[in-house]
């Protein structure tokens, strides 16, 4: 490999990195008082209630878990797949992943109705539950992603770079896969209840993860200065437009299924074409914006590191779409006790349930984003994980 | 990083300050700051395991009944925290909460948290007015 | 002579031999009920021979009638705060409309124990768990309120409770922020007595809800079931429900 890059630490004067944190502190602490607030009050505060019980945190929670695994593409396209034009940013890549995940993780065990109970999650594991495992699969992959990243930025062990690569992919599809059937083997909710689940949110979170990747990327190098070229922008555009086309595909073909079944076809025509904000955040949030727009933009011969960067925080934009309607609409369409019926009662069954979200929720998870992107910041000051100059295209061979 | 410069007064008084910082405790052990928990039961007498044990071990026995409860549907009478607030509970409030309530009053003391409430009634039965 | 006298108590002792062993014979059925069902000590751990279920018959469920659901939030210490979104509600009427038929008519639904329980399988701490008689429990010490049950149950059997907890009944201990369900009233089963709703359907001369072990062939339930035609909801996911229904 004709590496002659220089890893180093991001720069810049510490008055701007200062101020930079100083930023990020502040949804960081509103996203503290949040959980206090919550933790105190109980859950009454916020806009859940027994019909949707899962709501903004998780939404923001399950994109940055599904973001997280996606964004270890990069790097192992270069680690696993041999694509060496990644190779630069591949240890970023990893960071990234790993940000991403604290992130989510910290908004799910901020969100537990008694987080006080926080260590009897990580150490009473009920070992029938899909649930428990994911303890594992979270523990698992942070640590082979981490092991993964030090190998990267140790000489003496990059040797073993592709073993721990090949571990760390392993474990990124165990996770997505596990992520995805959370909600395909959930037979309660007729908008869950698919195995589909699952490759949809492998392409998902390649999307997602790579977008956010590309976009910290960009970030990053207009920072200080060190220009990303163009070759390795137009790859990543390339890669980015397949992970967005495969989401498509199995978005279409999730709904088309749905729909053409006689016995979910209510609930398909719900998503489709009844449901009040969940359609248009389909329509509009995971389809166009999040899908047909970015496509169209990357689809182009020449593109400019603007229409990369508007692709890229439009696929975001279109994911926190497509996990709304996942995880709220799921909630919102009732569950059905007796095919055939018309049922009502006083627990509100038989009904679409409303849900608003409350200004708690949202902050929770806004602080659970300023703090991946804390965690990046911070990482990329203390450790050379960028290569001093991206200008250069590495060819396919060097 | 770049070292900073900080002259030798400002060390002093960061040095200073560490100090009195780690003298704080002492001030934890001032007379009179916490009060001395009460023994105001409704129903004194004899417990049913000796105090010394009780006061070392009830968490322990409480968590083992609850599993035993819980699990296995074991209600015996004699480790059930139901029963220790029937009658540990003060004779005036009626129950082991509150400033002088016989749980909390000791475990103020002891600078423990009690969870057990939050969830069980901290009221005896009677006295709170749910059916027998 | 003596073969005679001898004949004479061999017909009435063969007699009375009958008679006690006949006698013996209807009562023992009797016997073995009464060994049942007062059978466990209070210091015994349940076992897996028992299986606690319920038979509801719809057809004598009045709709408007929710002696069950009132009864059910005194026993429990359930309360009205006026908040019916997250209020809990552990067991409800639901008042079905046949959408080809225009039939009507009302079920009680409540946390089904299921055989295969969803809410047993995702909890990631095992707080929600099966009992070995069949009921299916929170247990509300190593809850963390992650509500994932809630999320896989497909009766929406449970809540969250989401606020503070004060007053509680000594024997149901509920809390803020765990989830909770209906315990077939736990806490009267062992003390062999019946599940509140039951008790309250029953005084007021509905008879619509019979509780019973449906592994005991004696008991009503499990004759009753083996009788007559009985259902369970959403059978098609083979949870197995140890509530059953008649007249769905």
């Amino acid at each position: 490999m004709a590496e002659s890059l220089v890893y180093r630490e991001l720069g810049g004067t510490s008055r701007r990195f200062w101020r930079l944190l100083a930023l990020l502190a502040v949804p960081l602490a509103l996203g503290a008082l949040a959980y206090f607030y919550i933790e105190y009050y109980g859950h009454i505060v916020t806009g859940m209630d027994n019909q949707i019980v899962w709501g903004m945190p998780h939404v923001f929670a399950v994109f940055l878990v599904v973001a997280a695994t996606g964004a270890l593409n990069v790097a192992l396209a270069a680690s696993v797949f041999g694509n060496t034009a990644y190779r630069p940013v591949a240890p970023l890549s990893a960071l990234v992943s790993l940000a991403l995940l604290a992130g989510g993780l910290a908004v799910l065990m901020l969100d537990l109705g008694r987080s006080d109970r926080m260590i009897v999650a990580l150490t009473r594991l009920n070992t029938q539950s899909i649930f428990a495992l994911r303890v594992i699969l979270y523990d698992g992959f942070m640590a082979s992603v981490g092991i993964y990243l030090w190998f990267l930025l140790e000489r003496r062990m990059n040797r073993y770079i592709r073993p721990a690569a090949i571990l760390a992919f392993a474990w990124q599809l165990l996770l997505v896969t596990g992520t995805g059937l959370e909600f395909g083997f959930n037979i309660g909710r007729e908008v869950y209840d698919s195995v589909l689940y699952a490759p949809m949110f492998i392409a998902f979170s390649s999307a997602y993860g790579t977008a956010v990747f590309v976009l910290i990327l960009l970030a990053v190098c207009a920072w200080e200065e060190r220009p990303v070229c163009a070759g390795l922008l137009r790859r990543l555009g390339n890669l980015l437009g397949i992970f967005v086309g495969a989401s498509l595909l199995f978005a279409v073909l999730f709904l088309a299924s749905k729909y053409e079944l006689a016995r979910s076809r209510e609930v398909a025509r719900f998503l489709l074409f009844d449901g009040g904000v969940y359609t248009a955040l389909l329509w509009l949030g995971q389809i166009a914006i999040g899908g047909i727009v970015p496509l169209a933009l990357l689809s182009r011969s020449q593109v400019s590191r603007t229409a990369v960067a508007a692709a890229c925080a439009m696929v975001v934009a279109g994911g926190l779409a497509q996990m709304y309607v996942t995880l709220i609409g799921g909630q919102a369409y009732p569950q059905i006790l007796f095919p055939g019926m018309v049922e009502s009662s006083s627990f509100f069954d038989g009904e679409i349930h409303p849900y608003a979200p409350s200004v708690p929720e949202v902050l929770l998870g806004l602080g659970a984003v300023a703090l991946a992107a804390a965690i990046v910041a911070v990482a990329l000051r203390a450790l050379a994980l960028l290569p001093e100059r991206l200008e250069h295209t590495a060819g396919p061979q060097a | 990083m770049k070292r900073n410069a900080i002259g030798a007064p400002a060390r002093h008084i960061a040095r200073a300050i560490c100090l009195l910082a780690l003298l704080l405790p002492a001030v934890a052990f001032a007379a009179g700051r916490v009060p001395m928990p009460v023994v105001d039961i409704a129903k004194p007498g004899k417990c049913v395991e000796d105090t010394a044990i009780m006061r070392r071990e009830h968490s322990d026995l409480l968590k083992h009944q609850r599993d035993k409860t819980m699990h296995e549907g074991i209600r015996t009478r004699e480790h059930s925290l139901k029963e220790c607030v029937e009658c540990h509970a003060s004779a005036n409030t009626g129950s082991v909460l509150g400033e002088k309530g016989f749980c909390q009053s000791c475990h103020d003391y002891a600078s423990v948290r009690i969870d057990c409430f939050s969830c069980h009634a901290s009221k005896a039965k009677l006295a709170g007015g749910a059916k027998p | 002579m003596s073969a005679d006298a001898n004949a004479a108590l061999s017909r009435r002792g063969f007699l009375a031999i009958s008679a006690a062993t006949l006698g013996g014979v209807m009562l023992a059925p009797g016997i073995r009920l009464i060994e049942i069902a007062g059978a466990r000590a209070p210091d015994q751990a349940v076992s897996r021979q028992v299986r606690w279920g319920l038979l509801i018959d719809t057809n004598k469920c009045a709709p408007g009638c929710d002696d069950c659901v009132k009864a059910c939030a005194t026993e429990n210490g359930i309360k009205d705060t006026g908040h019916p979104r997250t209020d809990a509600q552990w067991i409800r009427k639901v008042e079905l409309k046949d959408m080809r038929s225009g039939r009507t008519h009302s079920a009680p639904v409540m946390c089904q124990h299921c055989e295969h329980p969803p809410c047993v399988e995702v909890c990631p701490t095992g707080a929600s768990f099966k009992r070995a008689d069949g009921i299916v429990l929170v247990d509300r010490h190593i809850c963390i309120g992650c509500r994932y049950c809630m999320m896989a149950c497909p009766y929406k059997a449970r809540s969250i409770v989401f606020e503070d907890v004060t007053e509680q009944n000594p024997d149901v201990p509920r809390g803020k922020g765990c989830a909770e369900g209906c315990t077939l009233c736990v806490h009267r089963i062992d003390r062999d007595r019946q599940p509140a709703c039951v008790e309250a359907c029953t005084k007021a001369g509905h008879n619509a809800m019979v509780f019973g072990d449906l592994n005991d062939p004696h008991s009503e339930i499990a004759q009753h079931v083996a009788k007559y035609a009985s259902t369970q909801i959403r059978a098609d996911y083979k949870l197995n429900p140890g509530v059953r229904y008649q007249g769905l």
